[in-house]
């Protein structure tokens, strides 16, 4: 057990010395790792954040039919038979001009609004749940209601709920391309890089084999160092992210507060940063452990 | 302790460099292995150390059959053999100390403990004042002699030397050849490669030609 804590420690030992003696080369590796990983930190960041927003606004497609100003409270019961009857309405639900104006005063930011206008502007209104949720459909049932009498306007407002949440999916999606493609090209750099280093190193290998090194020791150091370097570039990756964030929010709270939301970009979660460096450490010792594979099985 | 028995080996592409050579070495006996260059001396070493393994024949090591050996337990037979090369092999981007370390290093021996061995096995090849100068400032004779001292620094039971003396004057071969029978009277097995008569005084020799194996005569050992 002593020996093997032995042989760890002192393996770690050579490599930080030997990034000590190559300390610019070793942070710049560091920094090429960090840039790599935060590209798609950056875009998680982004959806991350559009997701928090997104998440206030129900995902369920409704018709909103907005009724003329001067309708009379017969042709409201009219609409109101014809929906209860209407095959292809789940659910609907009348929200009345007065409860709307109550709700839009209750609502913290548009107060000072409200109260400058002398009377309600807001119409009375149906909010219709669609039986059927497909696009076509939820289009085809808005535009016969368009022509009922008595309603101003009949508006899908489901679609760019839809359309914002495939996006978001998209998004997803993209995140996940793009850390596959990135993880394969840190296996590469650092296999690259550990490969080079092999080959610096190819003396002390070969003697070290002729003298009874086991493949195992002759890997150890070169697996700590794919190791460290994914390790740095992890840390490095996090340190610009949180840095990106940031420099954005200060011009994001800017935007938001125009828009009376005190919406800002969150830094990533502590978890999210562990996980983050954690896989970056596992590609280090991946791409490494491929390397020192593929040379040893050469010198043989 | 070493036993071959009718062992050949052939390189990929190239004639044989064994033809069916038998012997038997026991333990703390100094041997030299006398030959032309090409005549398979070489050959003979990397079979005993397991770094080659016989195309036929078998090669007992302390009743160890080398060519049955899985590869994972290769370096730990290695391990009981000193070896020193040909060319040295010293690692020139670090400095005599480090140099004789790295045998420890493998064997998991570091620190204070490490230190000590390095110390002793330096101070009998007659370098302990050079410990942080580099190899590449030594004379010929001193780096044989460093390469000598990372052969034993582990302690083996068996040194292996592959023509020590090639490159070296004869003050410097006679005191290397004096280090290796000091070795030798404290119970080590040495087993020399020469092309040198010279060097072989009056121990047991080993005569290869093309080969094949001419003579196994035994010698008094040199008292």
């Amino acid at each position: 057990m002593k020996q093997w804590l032995n042989q760890h420690q002192q393996a770690l030992q050579i490599v930080l010395t030997r990034m000590r003696h190559n300390l610019l080369a070793t942070l710049l590796m560091f920094c090429v790792m960090g840039v790599t990983l935060c590209l798609p930190g950056i875009l998680y960041v982004i959806v991350d954040n559009l997701n928090r927003l997104a998440g206030d606004i129900k995902g369920e497609p409704q018709i909103s039919l907005f009724l003329k100003q001067d309708i009379k409270a017969d042709t409201i019961n009219d609409l109101d038979k014809k929906l209860s009857l209407h095959a292809a309405v789940k659910t609907y639900r009348f929200v009345s001009k007065d409860t709307a104006w109550q709700d839009l005063q209750a609502t913290s930011g548009t107060a000072e609004i409200t109260h400058n206008l002398e009377k309600n502007p807001l119409p009375d209104a149906y909010f219709v749940t669609p039986r059927n949720l497909e696009p076509v459909a939820i289009e085809a049932l808005q535009q016969e209601m368009q022509q009922w009498s008595g309603v101003e306007i009949a508006q899908a407002d489901a679609n760019w709920v839809k359309r914002l949440y495939a996006m978001l999916e998209l998004g997803k999606k993209a995140i996940l391309a793009l850390v596959l493609l990135l993880g394969f090209a840190l296996i590469a750099i650092i296999g690259n890089t550990i490969r080079l280093q092999i080959l610096t190193q190819r003396e002390e290998i070969e003697v070290s084999r002729l003298i009874g090194a086991t493949d195992r020791f002759i890997r150890r150091p070169f697996l700590y160092a794919g190791a460290i370097y994914g390790l740095g570039g992890g840390l490095a990756a996090t340190l610009f992210l949180a840095s990106v964030i940031t420099l954005f929010n200060s011009s994001v709270t800017e935007i938001a507060a125009s828009y009376g939301s005190n919406f800002h970009l969150a830094l990533p979660s502590l978890a999210t940063s562990l996980i983050m460096i954690a896989s970056a450490l596992s590609l280090g010792w991946i791409g490494s452990y491929i390397a020192v594979g593929r040379s040893l099985s050469k010198l043989n | 302790m070493i036993r071959f028995d009718q062992v050949s080996k052939r390189y990929p592409g190239s004639h044989e460099a064994l033809k069916g050579v038998s012997f038997e070495l026991q333990q703390g006996e100094m041997v030299f292995v006398l030959g032309h260059s090409g005549a398979g001396k070489s050959t003979l070493l990397k079979l005993i150390a397991g770094i080659e393994r016989p195309t036929s024949g078998t090669v007992l090591i302390n009743n160890q059959n080398v060519s049955k050996l899985r590869p994972a337990a290769l370096p730990y037979l290695r391990r009981k053999f000193g070896l020193v090369f040909q060319d040295h092999k010293l690692l020139y981007d670090r400095n005599c100390f480090e140099n004789v370390a790295l045998p420890l290093y493998i064997n998991g021996v570091t620190g204070s403990e490490a230190g000590k061995r390095i110390r002793a096995a330096l101070d009998k090849v007659g370098l302990l004042g050079k410990e942080k100068a580099m190899p590449i400032t030594l004379s010929g004779g001193e780096q044989q002699r460093l390469a000598i001292a990372r052969a034993v620094v582990s302690r083996p039971s068996v040194l292996i030397a592959d023509e020590p003396t090639g490159n070296l004057d004869e003050n410097y071969a006679t005191e290397i050849m004096g280090i290796f029978d000091a070795f030798r009277q404290v119970g080590v097995s040495v087993i020399i490669a020469t092309h040198n008569l010279h060097d072989t005084g009056d121990a047991r020799v080993l005569r290869l030609n093309q080969g094949q194996l001419l003579s196994a005569e035994e010698g008094a050992l040199p008292a």
